[in-house]
């Protein structure tokens, strides 16, 4: 594809990772042409300055309603459609709304090409919610393995257990109790900071 | 049985007879299992209704009557049976703005044809002094805030598309944008005019019932297609705000809905800047003044709750007004046809309906509107708009 035939495409997004992951995948799906905007202040006059062919835009930003005034009759050179404007296509609609991303193009882009970069759009976000959720899970883990090895602490104390026979008697109550040893891990903490 | 429903809202005080409904449990006494789902922008709230990922929502009035017509986006036909708050509105000036007008003014500062000839001035001046022109920020280019705001100020000489900047902002953003002024005024919701108030960063110059005696501000909005389809549902939800919004009225549990409001998953702001809206009892200084008002807002107190098809004429007749759309029979038609007091009569088992209120619009300047003739209402205003 060449530079010329590339059309100007626009992301709005907070969230600066989210933003170069989306820039990236246009990039390799030769989307030359391509801006990030993570500041909102002033969006719409640098939207207009950028006279972008698309509008990319997460739907946790309340930002998204100032884009709204891009429908007005206005002073803007042209006027933008609404991604929702083809009702026939909900399946594409639905995945998006679900992965959490909007677009706006300008009139005069043909449909086939918007549904390609929506579709990278689509799993681009998704492949992000992803990461965002396995980052989450690992921070999870790290913080119940202190969790633990604190809890591990108080009963090696407290019961003059060796390390080994203290995790063995949390694990044998976790699984006596039905819970996480994280859990007990957890109450053990909170015990010994009541009986202080 | 009971029905699972996902409704849509805004963290704003006029969505009070919906959260209500919901955490007092009122819907689920009628068999409803609501979960409701904080948004942040109005595009969401109407995409997500659009395609069904609602079944209802706190809807913008105008939005809602877009949505029918097709204006702005996707034509997809709302219904709205039961109509969430009467004004509830403020135009909220920053403290220089506020000297300026103050310093022209000729007559009482409530009074909004005295500010808004004040305001003309102002914008004279700035203009013979080669200043930027103000900038106003509103919530959404068909909201009740961008009408009420043009609607001011034309009514003093001012034109909206002209003279002054008129930007749409998000609600959360309004105060920081005040404060750094990016606006100089704004027109919102509560709670976010007290709190430009709290932080000494504007003054209410105007609560909206100044301008509108009687204005419907936000709608419980339903798919039509779905309402259709689900007429008993429909009748519990109504039948479950109409509770709500009567509960909220009674002086002694405002203080218990302003706590249920206040959550950080509902409206998420103080319990006491919540109480202050409902009771329309406000501090419009950061000096500390308070002007109370008894039509601040409107939740379910002079048949508040009951959609007005005269209402929603009025909005259709201000998107004419502007440019938003042409003045049709047709979709003039249609735009009423989106508030549903039948539906609403129905729901609650009245016969024949409420009293109809004495004044559906009752604006400070211009002729008594008259959906049978909104051409001739039209012309009448010194700034018209060529009609599309």
């Amino acid at each position: 594809m060449s530079a010329e035939q590339s059309p100007k495409i626009v992301i709005v997004d907070e969230s600066p990772i989210r933003a170069a992951i989306l820039e990236e995948g246009l990039r390799e799906a030769g989307y030359t042409s391509v801006v990030r905007i993570s500041e909102m202040q002033s969006l719409l006059a640098r939207i207009y300055a950028l006279d972008p062919d698309i509008i990319v835009i997460d739907l946790e930003n309340p930002s998204r309603d100032i884009l709204e005034q891009m429908f007005q009759v206005s002073r803007a050179v042209r006027r933008p459609v609404a991604m929702f404007v083809d009702q026939s296509d909900t399946a594409s609609i639905q995945a998006s709304v679900d992965a959490g991303v909007s677009a706006y193009i300008v009139d005069g882009l043909k449909k086939e090409r918007m549904k390609s970069i929506l579709d990278l759009c689509v799993s681009r976000f998704n492949a992000f919610a992803k990461l965002q959720d396995e980052l989450d899970r690992t921070k999870m883990a790290l913080e119940e393995r202190k969790v633990i090895d604190r809890a591990k602490g108080i009963l090696m104390k407290l019961k003059g257990l060796t390390e080994e026979e203290a995790y063995v008697l949390m694990r044998s109550t976790a699984m006596r109790e039905k819970k996480k040893i994280g859990e007990i891990a957890q109450s053990i903490l909170t015990a010994s900071e009541l009986l202080k | 049985m009971t029905t699972p429903l996902h409704i849509g809202f805004i963290p704003l005080v006029d969505a009070a007879a919906l959260i209500v409904a919901v955490d007092k449990g009122f819907c689920a006494e009628e068999g409803l299992d609501v979960a409701l789902v904080r948004e942040v922008s109005w595009s969401n709230v109407r995409d997500k209704l659009n395609i069904g990922l609602f079944d209802a929502a706190h809807l913008l009035a105008p939005v809602a009557i877009a949505s029918s017509l097709g204006l702005g986006h996707v034509k997809v036909p709302i219904t709205a049976p039961f109509n969430l708050g009467i004004n509830g509105n403020a135009i909220t000036v920053s403290p220089t703005l506020h000297a300026a007008i103050m310093a022209e003014i000729d007559g009482h500062p409530f009074d909004p044809m005295v500010t808004a000839r004040a305001l003309a001035r102002v914008v004279a001046k700035r203009r013979r002094a080669g200043a930027e022109p103000l900038t106003f920020g509103m919530t959404f280019p068909f909201s009740t805030h961008n009408y009420q705001l043009r609607f001011w100020m034309a009514a003093g000489g001012v034109d909206p598309d002209e003279d002054v900047h008129l930007v749409v902002l998000p609600p959360p953003y309004m105060v920081d944008s005040i404060s750094n002024g990016h606006v100089d005024a704004f027109c919102v919701g509560a709670p976010w005019n007290s709190i430009a108030v709290d932080h000494g960063v504007g003054h209410i110059l105007h609560f909206v019932s100044d301008i509108l005696v009687r204005a419907a501000e936000k709608v419980l909005a339903i798919r039509q297609s779905w309402a259709e389809k689900n007429p008993a549902v429909v009748a519990a939800l109504v039948r479950a705000n109409t509770r709500a919004a009567e509960f909220i009225e009674e002086p002694a549990n405002r203080a218990e809905a302003a706590r249920i409001l206040a959550q950080p998953d509902r409206i998420g702001v103080g319990a006491d800047v919540i109480q202050r809206t409902l009771d329309g009892r406000l501090k419009i200084s950061p000096d500390g003044a308070i002007r109370e008002s008894a039509r601040y807002l409107l939740v379910g107190r002079e048949a508040a709750t009951r959609p007005d098809p005269v209402q929603a004429a009025w909005l259709y007749a201000q998107m004419a007004r502007w440019g938003q759309t042409a003045v049709s029979a047709e979709a003039l038609r249609t735009a009423m046809g989106v508030f549903r007091p039948d539906l609403y009569d129905e729901a609650l088992g009245k016969q024949g309906g409420a009293a109809a209120p004495p004044r559906a619009i009752g604006a400070f300047a211009g002729p008594i509107f008259d959906p049978e003739d909104i051409k001739g209402y039209l012309a009448s205003f010194d700034i018209p708009r060529p009609t599309r």
